[in-house]
């Protein structure tokens, strides 16, 4: 299975976020207006990290938001946020972050693909900068090899 | 062999280090089986685990375990996973 699908309502460029916290709304909010998700989600990534600390930062750059399936999923989704200002999480090296990539799965397992796919994207280490700079949903969808 | 990758969901992070941890073992031709799982989990899948793969906020809650616990810093740097588990896993 390739990513799930990026819709124009799923990319949000340029947005202005004061807090870690805001910059994963914005991310939750994409996965909802996209059809991905409902609200319930969006509370449910952040509380991983209120739970568990900035580890969703796992690249430099790079906050990598998502929580368990469950009814708050509606289906398999992505949401990709840049930041216009890059936003401190809190992680020991990897932080300020410049792009919030939101993941929604509607279930374990069959999900590994897309994880695959995503990790064969950013074992690129330009993706995240080139992502930054994007201007377009067109051409965040051509760097990540995403379909609307 | 046994690679077990910890996370706080066990999607996401650990799904991308249980990728990139395959990858490595082939790279390495190394064979293992490579597990990814939720820190509430982490006793349950690594009892048997020779490494344990995670991010830094992961490490006390792991706790006192057999398997070698490796911090990943950046989770795409194919150099940076293959390095670990060779140097876990790999004769030397």
């Amino acid at each position: 299975m390739p990513l799930p699908p990026l819709p124009d309502d799923a990319v949000v460029l340029g947005t202005s976020a004061s807090s870690w916290r805001d910059a994963l709304r914005v991310a939750g909010g994409a996965l909802v207006t996209s059809g991905a998700t409902t609200e319930p989600y969006t509370d449910a990534m952040i509380g991983l990290v209120e739970e568990h600390g900035p580890y969703i930062v796992i690249s430099p750059g790079l906050a990598f938001a998502h929580a368990r399936p469950g009814p708050a999923v509606l289906r398999d989704g992505l949401a990709v946020v840049t930041l216009a200002s890059p936003v401190v999480f809190g992680h020991p090296h990897n932080d300020p972050v410049q792009v919030v990539l939101g993941l929604a799965v509607a279930g374990v397992g069959a999900h590994l693909e897309s994880i695959g796919e995503i990790a064969n994207l950013f074992n690129d280490p330009t993706v995240t900068g080139r992502l930054a700079a994007a201007t377009s949903a067109d051409e965040v969808r051509t760097i990540m090899g995403a379909s609307a | 062999m046994k690679i077990v990758t910890i996370c706080g969901a066990g999607i996401g992070a650990s799904g991308i280090l249980k990728v990139n941890a395959e990858k490595a073992l082939t790279a390495l031709g190394l064979t293992a089986s490579v597990v990814a799982a939720d820190v509430a989990s982490v006793r349950k899948v690594s009892d048997d685990a020779n490494v344990i793969l995670t991010s830094q906020e992961f490490v006390e809650a792991i706790g006192d375990t057999y398997a070698e616990v490796i911090v990943i810093r950046n989770h795409f740097d194919q150099g940076e996973i293959t390095a670990a588990v060779d140097r876990a896993l790999g004769e030397h």
